[in-house]
């Protein structure tokens, strides 16, 4: 009995509440964020991971209390990421109850951030989120964007999650933009580079439709863990049917 | 009134492990201090810590807490917790610093690019819930069930061969120690403050553990 893969629920909160969207677009209110961790933490969700799409800097502050509200009830890991620029929103976020901060675009722009973070808050609480799509103008064939996914930034994505793990990243969060919100399952070639290139933990994401996906990115993708959205929050599946699928298939999990 | 004090010596999320015992002990007193005179009064002291030892130790004398953290050692429950775990032994892998040498062995850092039996890669930092096997029965495993799971996150470990104090272990690549026990002195290697239920148990199980 080793190390089990985890199943981690991930609530896109805007203003205080639990959105989905679909490729960043056309979002749906699927509900209050303390209710929902607290229901997937029974289920046996192994972490909760928040992402903060909010706007402006006075709506991002709302995560705050909701953190808060979260960490005092729940007792899993939580991950927060979105709108985090400098090492004091890494602060602020680990001070109100993250476990672990997720940096995207303010890495990409000032990599250092990374490494001065990791040195400062220590590897274990920082994960670099990568958003990345298939292009036929890189070496790998994948390149890094921002922006949800619109605007590609100068950087081959395989050569940005070595570069991130080797400034002390502790945990890399990859998402296909190709695959986000299509539920045709992760981009399992995309999954598996990242995965075989690193030697820090990986999070797939983007793209889940159904169990079979979860297992599929574990099995062929090679994930530590495996990030999903709209398949739990509607009620569709549950974390421990997820967890049953992924049991039969060989796959270590905490039941 | 139980008076329980977490030693806040400016490293980990100290709010994470107020919170869990808040839950577990609402009637407890539960400070978060790096204040020796309220360390002193405490009933029983917990030492969290996530990061680095060299940092730890370096934050401990800075705040001339080496000295109280020794005293309060040998005469109340203590509980470390991941770093405070590694704290405990005589000297870490980790910028080759010394511990607090409470137990004797050294804490190494898992090794880079290795697998497990079935070729599996293993990653590091050592990330997410794995089984914990206690080596006898004990009063501060009451209520868990056996091959339970507890959240991990760590680069560092004491080997299992290495501590006689040995109260359960782990396997990841290598088998290490997941949690020590030494007369008033528990320590775990894991988080119990991030680990649902059984992490609960456990420290509902140190909160009431008169050793």
């Amino acid at each position: 009995m080793g190390l089990a893969r985890r199943i981690i629920p991930c609530l896109d909160v805007k203003g205080g509440r639990v959105v989905k969207g679909v490729n960043f677009v056309g979002l749906r209110d699927a509900g209050d964020p303390v209710e929902i961790a607290r229901r997937y933490d029974e289920q046996g969700a192994d972490e909760v991971t928040f992402l903060d799409i909010a706007a402006t800097a006075e709506e991002r502050d709302l995560i705050l209390p909701i953190i808060e509200a979260v960490s005092a009830q729940v007792f899993i890991p939580l991950t927060v990421g979105g709108g985090v620029r400098e090492a004091k929103d890494v602060r602020r976020l680990l001070n109100a109850g993250a476990d672990k901060v997720s940096m995207n675009s303010a890495a990409l722009l000032r990599p250092d951030l990374v490494s001065e973070a990791a040195d400062f808050f220590g590897s274990q609480c920082i994960v670099v989120a990568i958003d990345a799509r298939r292009t036929n103008d890189t070496p790998s064939g994948w390149r890094v964007f921002t922006h949800g996914g619109r605007r590609p930034a100068d950087v081959d994505a395989i050569v940005w999650a070595d570069e991130v793990a080797r400034r002390g990243a502790g945990e890399i969060l990859l998402t296909s933009m190709d695959r986000d919100g299509t539920r045709e399952g992760f981009d399992l070639e995309l999954t598996r580079r990242v995965a075989d290139t690193v030697g820090i933990p990986l999070i797939a994401s983007g793209g889940v439709g159904n169990l079979q996906h979860l297992c599929d990115g574990i099995i062929q993708g090679h994930a530590d863990a495996v990030l999903a959205a709209s398949i739990f929050h509607y009620g569709e599946y549950t974390i421990r049917q997820a967890k049953d699928c992924m049991a039969q298939q060989g796959i270590e999990v905490r039941l | 009134m139980t008076r329980i004090a977490i030693i806040d010596y400016g490293m980990g999320n100290l709010r994470s492990v107020e919170r869990a015992l808040t839950r577990v002990a609402p009637y407890a007193d539960i400070v978060v201090t790096d204040q020796a005179h309220q360390l002193l009064a405490a009933d029983r002291v917990v030492f969290p810590g996530q990061g680095a030892l060299p940092d730890c130790m370096k934050r401990l004398e800075q705040r001339q807490l080496t000295g109280v953290v020794r005293r309060l050692m040998r005469d109340r429950p203590f509980l470390g917790i991941c770093l405070g775990l590694q704290v405990l032994f005589d000297v870490s892998e980790e910028g080759d610093a010394p511990g607090l040498g409470i137990l004797p062995g050294q804490v190494c850092r898992f090794a880079d690019d290795s697998f497990d039996e079935k070729g599996t890669r293993l990653k590091i930092p050592h990330m997410g819930w794995n089984t914990v096997i206690p080596v006898a029965d004990h009063q501060l495993w009451t209520g868990i069930p056996a091959l339970a799971r507890f959240y991990f996150v760590h680069s560092y470990y004491v080997r299992e061969q290495q501590t006689e104090h040995c109260a359960a272990y782990t396997q990841y690549g290598t088998r290490f120690t997941s949690a020590v026990l030494s007369e008033n002195v528990f320590a775990v290697q894991f988080h119990p403050e991030k680990s649902a239920e059984n992490g609960l148990a456990l420290l509902s199980n140190f909160v009431n553990w008169n050793p």
